[in-house]
């Protein structure tokens, strides 16, 4: 009975349908959360609290890293570019792909390391220490008090961050380009201008910033939320928010990009 | 305390948002709200694109807005969205230049001398091809040959 070609095929089919259990489970999580937002905007000091937990504490690292980033994308651009005598160009090229691409990207990725995981470990531990079923005793709706502030904060903060981090590596690629390697202000601001399109590039990195928010921090609370209640499960479950909402950001830009940008 | 600092991120974000609105993008340089559309049909439009820009004396005017085919008379027609601001007369010719060796195709206006003006819907008859280097290597080499063979 329990031969090895039997029981590999019973853990492929365990784990097939142990996975569409739980994606059926985390798409049942989210339209609950959805439904019971009201709290978040009627109990608006809960939201501002996570907000200041999820966004303002991610800032010093997406500014550090949007101005690296900025600073290298300048210096590499710079070094291509010059080679064909159209180093003003570098400025289209920092902005382009800061605004387009790796703004929203990174900062995506940089906020699910940063407080993504910080959230599932809170969740899965409150879970743990059975606050969560205190909360219900007291007849008070877990969802509504504890997730959905967490969800709007994320949605909120996930734009604003990957703004600040495109702002500050465009800043760090001038800082690099025009005041240390010599390319002239003016050319590095007006041939900038004019290829970025207000709505065909800044506001769709907007727009993908938006969906990674509600990507990364959907996925984080779902992991929080369903963690087993142990150090182990915490743990695996934090590890995981990493892992997947990484996986979905990219996996999601891409959709995305092939999406808006399929005429240029 | 935590009220401040969520007012001062908020804020920070919403001026980057503004940054990139304003002084990277090019919502500044050129307003597309006021703008009228005149259309021009060209023989060959090389690698031009829509939003490619439409200069006239080096200036930016415009923007490429539409290109279509026209199956009847095979030509390329284009539709060119010009800021209300630049007035064009109907003789006005239209040329398809590149910007440098390697840079991209833009539309030249050379204004003309005729007194009505171009309306919103207007057609430019005056127009020149894009130069499509495989044929300026044809000609060159025919005409070589035509020497040839005068000698």
């Amino acid at each position: 009975m329990a031969n090895p070609a039997s029981r590999t095929l019973r853990h492929i089919g365990h784990t097939v349908i142990d996975g569409v259990w739980r994606l059926g489970y985390a798409a049942r999580f989210f339209v609950f959360v959805l439904l019971r937002s009201a709290v978040s905007f009627r109990r608006i000091a809960l939201t501002i609290r996570e907000i200041y937990f999820a966004g303002v504490l991610s800032l010093i690292i997406i500014l550090v890293s949007g101005l690296f980033v900025g600073m290298v994308l300048g210096l590499q651009g710079f070094d291509t570019l010059q080679r064909y005598g159209s180093a003003e160009a570098v400025g289209t090229l920092v902005a382009l792909s800061l605004v387009r691409e790796l703004g929203p990207v990174v900062a995506a990725l940089l906020f699910a390391s940063r407080a993504g995981s910080a959230m599932t470990a809170e969740i899965g531990l409150m879970k743990a220490t059975e606050q969560i079923t205190a909360l219900e005793m007291m007849a008070v709706d877990p969802i509504a008090r504890i997730v959905g502030p967490r969800f709007w904060a994320g949605v909120v903060s996930m734009p604003l961050l990957a703004a600040l981090f495109s702002g500050m590596g465009i800043l760090g690629g001038y800082l690099i380009t025009v005041v240390l390697l010599g390319v002239d202000a003016g050319a590095f601001w007006s041939q900038m201008q004019a290829s970025v399109d207000l709505r065909e590039d800044v506001l769709n990195g907007v727009i993908k910033s938006i969906v990674f928010g509600v990507a990364v921090t959907a996925i984080a609370l779902f992991e929080g939320y369903d963690a087993p209640p142990t150090a182990e499960g915490v743990s695996g479950a934090t590890t995981r928010t990493v892992v997947t909402s990484s996986l979905a950001v990219l996996a999601l830009d891409f959709v995305l990009t092939a999406f808006m940008f399929r005429g240029v | 305390m935590l009220d401040l600092w969520v007012g001062i991120f908020v804020a920070a974000g919403l001026a980057a948002l503004l940054f990139l609105a304003l002084q990277v993008s090019n919502a500044s340089t050129f307003n597309t709200g006021d703008a009228y559309r005149v259309t021009a049909e060209f023989d060959n439009i090389g690698g031009l694109k829509v939003r490619a820009p439409v200069k006239s004396a080096g200036v930016l005017v415009g923007r490429v807005d539409a290109i279509e085919f026209d199956n009847q008379k095979f030509v390329a027609r284009v539709t060119l969205r010009i800021d209300k601001r630049y007035e064009f007369p109907t003789d006005t010719a239209a040329s398809i230049l590149t910007s440098g060796l390697l840079g991209e195709q833009y539309i030249g206006l050379d204004g003309g001398g005729d007194t009505e003006l171009l309306k919103d819907g207007g057609r430019m008859t005056l127009t020149q091809s894009a130069v499509v280097l495989e044929k300026l290597i044809g000609q060159f080499l025919y005409s070589r040959a035509a020497e040839g063979a005068a000698k």
